[in-house]
């Protein structure tokens, strides 16, 4: 029988990166900005929280109080996030530069930043520790409620996973809902759609994209953050976070554009990532490598049926990649 | 108009700069990154910043070795970015570089693994370049059907593709692994040296760099000489324009697709046939998404496409130098050609648009500026 237990929460935990990163895009995208440095922004939100809570955690010296040792590595992982949107909106939106070219960049910039100071930390502060390993913030970070080991299978499925996986939900929940149900939310699909419409009715079509970016960066940034501190238990490994960030765009497709149905597609995917540790494969161990390719063959499958649907609420916002200037004709 | 006061800056969108202007802007973005670059060293190390520069040339140019390296990464980059460049011209963001050369080298290592024994060495590096060629346009081929057919969006099925790519790769180095367990296939025919591709003059890297220079060549002769050239443009210009002219844009779009993925085949090949003799998810090593870069800066014109994979390969080639004689972490290259890209990419705004200082509220319009336009050299095209 298969452990459904077991699985289901790795699942999640798996997810909750993905959501966040998938959240973050999907704000980002509904202004327009193709934000392909979602990968890079994920990373630097992971070590800023790292480098916050690996100096709170030195001056203390293993005295930690619990809501420095959380809102410390939180918002250390926003600030950072927050620089890398408001250098993408600086490139594309201010500078109006290729949006695909500047995500790209701010990848290879962010992926660069994390594995440099994640292994450059120690020899720059000059502590005395072998490695980065924040486990006293981790399980501050990753604290069930309290209920969640009385409850048998259902405490185990639902209710045993620290504070930023339930964020995580509550924010793609608010995210749905300001983007569809709020003027808010109207005017920023409105940049997304049709930028010159939206400038001729008086919308702030720049204030918006920042706006919007910024937000989905930090964000998306989280997600980051949680992988190391709940999921990895404190320890930063350099590429371990691999291509999350990537799959987290994949999901901002399959989900078309709507933060609430990716907490179950999130979920699905974490699934669908670690499902080839649940198959039994016998003595063969290469068909392990072909589970891990079903995120992305599904991905790539849902996003050719919904082009050959072609159903006008389905596809992406229509401006999406292509930056804005009032002059052009 | 309301009685807002005008703005203090107007941007405008420049009519045509001489290539010397534009060189001049992307030079001294160059100039400022560099520094910008020093002084974040000098932070982090404690160096004075001409030591850096120091170690950066000396990382790129200190050894007849290290100068060959660099001319390998070079050429391999430049490949994958003329591979890129008729799609992108097509407006069809082909980020699957990755992918589509992984494949290309797959396909090589199969038949130098299937094929070392059974064949002779000039056949079997036939079998080889036409089977890279093949898996590569097969890759660029599958996302350019649907985008043809239905529209599908380009920018993310490529992106899918690179990791299918990967694991698909990862599979057949556990199928075909040496030893059994050992998680990777190591050197191909170590003995035979079946299915490597010939040394020339005793020159481990010197075929590459031939085969890409020549490929450079004819890849600039396809894009401005021959009729295909011509109707990748219009149809990058405007596919509306395209299909009343006649040009069948579906067409277009998957033999330009299929060309782009084969050139990136090409680079698979010569990575796995010519100088790795092995195969690792890794073995694109970021060039994919790297020769975006390069084919963007380059405003996908072949020639300058060879100045901007040198200076990209001589980045990474010098900080990484620098990284190792500091003792710092190897992606300190990462974070130091991230800052260098940035400076680039936010000074092509400077090139394509003019700034001017309003004076006074009731000019309406800036001062006319002489024009610009050299009618002999014309930068590229603008977007």
């Amino acid at each position: 029988m298969f452990d459904f237990v077991s699985f289901i929460p790795r699942a999640v935990v798996q997810g909750v990166p993905l959501l966040y990163g998938s959240t973050g895009e999907t704000i980002t995208e509904k202004s327009g900005n193709l934000n392909l440095g979602i990968p890079g922004v994920m990373y630097v939100g992971g070590i800023s929280g790292v480098i916050g809570a690996f100096l709170y955690e030195q001056s203390t010296m293993g005295e930690l109080n619990s809501f420095l040792a959380v809102a410390i590595p939180l918002a250390a992982s926003l600030l950072g996030s927050l620089m890398m949107g408001l250098l993408y909106c600086l490139l594309t939106v201010t500078l109006r530069s290729n949006q695909n070219v500047t995500g790209l960049a701010m990848t290879t910039f962010g992926v660069g930043f994390g594995n440099f100071f994640g292994g450059s930390l120690i020899k720059l502060t000059g502590a005395e520790v072998p490695s980065i390993a924040l486990s006293a913030t981790s399980r501050v970070f990753s604290r069930a409620l309290p209920f969640a080991e009385g409850w048998g299978w259902v405490g185990k499925v639902f209710f045993s996973y620290g504070f930023l996986a339930y964020l995580a939900v509550a924010l793609a929940l608010a995210a749905s809902f300001v983007l569809q149900r709020t003027r808010v939310g109207l005017y920023l699909r409105a940049v997304g759609e049709s930028p010159s419409t939206a400038d001729s009715v008086g919308i702030n079509v720049s204030g918006y994209k920042y706006f919007a970016t910024c937000i989905g960066s930090m964000i998306a940034g989280l997600g980051g953050l949680y992988y190391v501190m709940d999921y990895a238990c404190g320890v930063w490994s350099n590429d371990a976070f691999g291509d999350r960030g990537w799959l987290a765009i994949a999901l901002v497709i399959f989900t078309l554009w709507r933060p609430n149905v990716g907490i179950f597609a999130s979920i699905l995917f974490g699934g669908l990532y670690i499902l080839y540790l649940f198959i039994p494969t016998g003595t063969f161990l290469a068909f392990k490598e072909l589970y891990k390719m079903l995120p992305y063959v599904v991905t790539i499958i849902v996003l050719v049926i919904t082009s050959m649907r072609n159903r006008r609420e389905d596809q992406s916002p229509a401006a999406l990649g292509i930056s804005y200037f009032r002059e052009e004709r | 108009m309301s009685k807002q006061k005008a703005p203090l800056i107007y941007i405008s969108k420049r009519k045509d700069l001489p290539w010397y202007g534009a060189w001049g802007i992307r030079g001294g973005a160059i100039i400022l990154a560099l520094v910008v670059c020093a002084v974040v060293t000098t932070l982090l190390t404690g160096e004075n910043p001409l030591g850096v520069y120091a170690k950066m040339l000396e990382g790129a140019f200190g050894t007849p070795r290290k100068i060959w390296v660099l001319l390998q990464n070079t050429a391999i980059l430049l490949c994958v970015s003329l591979a890129l460049t008729p799609a992108f011209r097509m407006r069809f963001w082909n980020i699957g570089g990755e992918g589509q050369i992984l494949v290309g080298g797959l396909a090589a290592a199969a038949c130098m693994i299937l094929l070392g024994d059974k064949l002779p060495n000039a056949l079997l590096i036939c079998v080889m370049t036409v089977a890279s060629i093949a898996a590569g346009a097969l890759w660029g081929f599958i996302p350019a059907v649907c985008k043809a057919k239905w529209n599908t969006n380009e920018t993310l099925f490529t992106l899918m593709m690179n990791y299918v790519a990967i694991q698909l790769v990862a599979f057949f180095v556990i199928v075909w692994e040496v030893p059994k367990g050992a998680g990777k296939i190591g050197i191909i025919n170590q003995s035979t040296e079946s299915g490597w591709l010939p040394q020339l003059f005793g020159q481990k890297y010197l075929l590459n760099i031939i085969i890409v220079a020549i490929l450079t060549v004819l890849v600039y002769i396809y894009l401005n000489y021959t009729k295909h050239g011509y109707e990748i443009s219009v149809v990058g210009e405007s596919e509306r324009t395209a299909r009343y002219v006649g040009i069948k844009v579906d067409r277009v779009i998957i033999r330009t697709m299929i060309l782009s993925g084969a050139l990136c085949g090409v680079a698979g090949l010569l990575l796995v046939g010519g100088t790795d003799h092995t195969i690792t998810t890794t073995v694109a090593d970021g060039r994919g998404f790297t020769a975006v870069m390069v084919a963007w800066l380059a405003k996908f014109n072949p020639p300058a496409m060879i100045f901007a994979s040198f200076l990209l390969a001589f980045l990474d080639r010098g900080a990484g130098e620098i990284s190792t004689a500091f003792g710092l972490n190897h992606s300190f290259s990462d974070i130091l050609t991230g800052l260098i890209l940035f400076f680039i990419i936010g000074s092509e705004f400077f090139i394509s648009y003019r700034i001017s200082f309003r004076k006074h509220a009731s000019s309406a319009l800036p001062a006319a500026q002489p024009p610009l336009i050299n009618p002999s050299e014309k930068n590229g095209k603008e977007e």
